[in-house]
């Protein structure tokens, strides 16, 4: 049974595959999009708000004050330990996608402020590996969850992901149990983890550090949940409900506090952390 | 019970037949045939040998999936003395494909907890396969809580394909289930051993795996994603599944080579369901022998302890940070 299967991706993906590529056409309202005009909006549909996925950097200059950010464990890069031999060789897959995106691995992590209030954050790039969670992303959260409990921080994490990272096996599995574990001893300090889903939060990543946030937000119409729909359909035969899996349905079934807007979830946090965050 | 041969057992199985043949010849007819029937048990001893000393991963998953292996419930009335079953997660339901309760191991009163598969259909049906519902998983943390409150450790029994995929799973946040009992579980005041009886599928199995011993029974499998899944995405066929099971690195002696177990507890020749008992008593064994180190050990020790031990799982390089543990 594939757990940790890919979610099905919207057309959407494939097409930021293609850097040349000047318009877009949006997902959501079938409107062609000028691709500055999407970066110049937060990637939003200036026609019907969909959210486009947005890359691990871009949400962190929109979500920071300016110069607030220190990027920790920049350098760190995965391996190919099990010396995984698929249709492709995982050492290569890395380069591919190193390459493609400019990144290091599908997380990036550090310290910055938001409305001047500290912060330890890690943004997940779906652009990489569908930010699946394999040692280094494991490694860097369970890091800055652990700088946040030393520097008493809030902890804000924005997820994205496919789930577990396969080439790295039971290792990869594994990462669910110590980001969780950093985030038990973060816990026990009564300092606040502010969890926010983003298109998508699938399999290993969901039923891990992304789902026990003290408060979980969530962006419009994110596709959230453990396993993939085709799998659930191939195993049960069953329909599945309208708007299944979605933020909104699952705030209607109580797991999510709240469904925010890309342009409010600066200040929503903002407003969180006045509540929760500790008194200096 | 008769056993019923995997397909890699189909060879050894058609001699013992033969065997048995010829024993029954021999006695029907009164002619001494010693000599073959000896050659032929040589033979057999000799073919089990080399087929059960380098069971290749795949083989040893079909061996984890064997319908006469021991289960939870199993281990529970061998291994294990007065189990009493109690049900219910106080939130939504009891699910069936996780019993738990109170039992005694040795000398140690214990709470247990472990994924049910079924035999049959209809046991399958209620058992869902060992597929658990957040409910499971939810009833499994209440109880691990009865254990923290009592002092009494908790040992975990994992054999599952995966948590389940369906409507009803997703609706009541199986997610969230799984990832609060890996939070949980890590700073939960209370011993627990875990112990991978059959299959370790993914989440579905570290949703009760976060524990300061982890131990595999020897043709156990633990794994991020099945075989056949993870062939259907990496080789974009299900029929790749022996190649993914090997490229996983999924059996119990990877997971030690790879420092993701603490000990890997040897099984009867061919497989736990040749010898149930015997596999019950050396599991018991293995049980007892950690759970008198571990309720000797201070609890924030111990604590520590579990930390440290998931905190270095991972590969990783090119650390340069200042923030290095
Ligand atoms: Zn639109």
């Amino acid at each position: 049974m594939p757990i940790f299967k890919k979610p099905d991706f919207r057309s959407e993906s494939k097409k930021r595959d293609m850097p040349e590529g000047l318009f877009q056409k949006c997902p959501g309202c079938g409107e062609v999009i000028h691709h500055l005009a999407l970066a110049e909006n937060q990637r939003i549909c200036p026609k019907c708000d969909f959210h486009f996925s947005q890359t691990a950097r871009e949400r962190l200059e929109h979500l920071l004050d300016p110069e607030s950010f220190e990027e920790h464990d920049a350098q760190m890069v995965s391996v190919d330990t099990l010396k995984f031999k698929g249709m492709a060789t995982y050492t290569d897959r890395l380069k591919t996608y190193q390459k493609k995106t400019g990144l290091k691995d599908a997380v990036i992590t550090g310290t910055g402020k938001i409305e001047a209030l500290p912060v330890a954050i890690a943004v997940m790039d779906f652009n990489f590996i569908a930010a699946t969670m394999g040692s280094v992303v494991g490694e860097k959260l369970a890091r800055i969850v652990e700088t946040g409990t030393s520097e008493r921080l809030p902890v804000i994490i924005i997820s994205a992901s496919g789930g577990a990272r396969m080439y790295e096996g039971a290792l990869s599995l594994m990462q669910m149990a110590k980001t969780c574990g950093a985030l038990a001893l973060h816990a026990q300090a009564k300092l606040p983890y502010i969890s926010i889903l983003t298109h998508p939060t699938t399999g290993g990543v969901s039923a891990s550090f992304a789902t026990v946030g003290d408060v979980i937000l969530a962006e419009p119409k994110a596709m959230i949940g453990f396993a993939g729909p085709r799998v659930i359909r191939e195993t049960t035969h069953q329909d599945l409900p309208p708007n299944f899996q979605t933020a909104e349905f699952l705030e209607e079934h109580g797991l999510i506090d709240m469904i925010v807007h890309r342009k409010k979830m600066r200040s929503t946090i903002a407003d969180l952390l006045k509540y929760l965050a500790p008194k200096k | 019970m008769k056993l019923q041969p995997l397909d890699f057992e189909k060879p050894i199985f058609e001699l013992e037949r033969k065997l048995e043949d010829l024993k029954r010849h021999s006695r029907a007819q009164d002619i001494n045939l010693d000599p073959e029937v000896k050659r032929m048990q040589a033979k057999i001893e000799e073919m089990k040998r080399e087929t059960y000393d380098k069971l290749t991963a795949w083989q040893r998953v079909q061996i984890a999936r064997h319908p006469q292996r021991p289960y939870t419930l199993d281990y529970f009335s061998s291994a294990f003395t007065d189990f009493i079953e109690l049900h219910g997660d106080r939130l939504f339901g009891d699910d069936k494909a996780m019993p738990a309760g109170l039992a005694t191991i040795g000398d140690h009163r214990c709470v247990v907890v472990g994924h049910q598969k079924g035999r049959e259909l209809k046991e399958n049906l209620k058992r869902n396969f060992g597929s658990a519902h957040p409910e499971g998983y939810r009833k499994a943390l209440r109880m691990m809580r009865l254990g923290e409150k009592f002092g009494l450790p908790v040992i975990a029994l994992i054999d599952t394909p995966g948590a389940y995929p369906g409507v009803g799973a997703e609706e009541r946040h199986i997610s969230e289930a799984i990832a609060v009992n890996l939070r949980e579980m890590m700073v939960l005041k209370t011993p627990i051993i875990s112990v991978v009886i059959g299959e370790g599928g993914s989440g579905g199995a570290l949703g009760i795996g976060v524990a300061d011993r982890v131990l595999m029974l020897e043709n156990a499998y633990y794994s991020v994603i099945s075989p056949e899944g993870c062939a259907a995405i990496l080789w974009k066929h299900r029929s790749h599944a022996p190649e993914a099971a090997e490229a996983l690195k999924l059996t119990a002696r990877d997971l030690e080579e790879l420092k993701l177990i603490d000990e890997v507890i040897p099984e009867p020749l061919g497989g736990a369901h040749q010898d149930h008992e015997q596999t019950a008593t050396i599991l018991k064994k293995t049980i007892v022998k950690h759970l008198k180190k571990l309720t000797e050990m201070p609890i924030e020790k111990l604590l520590a302890q579990r930390y440290a031990k998931f905190r270095k799982m991972g590969e990783f390089a090119g650390d340069v940070s200042k923030n290095g543990t």
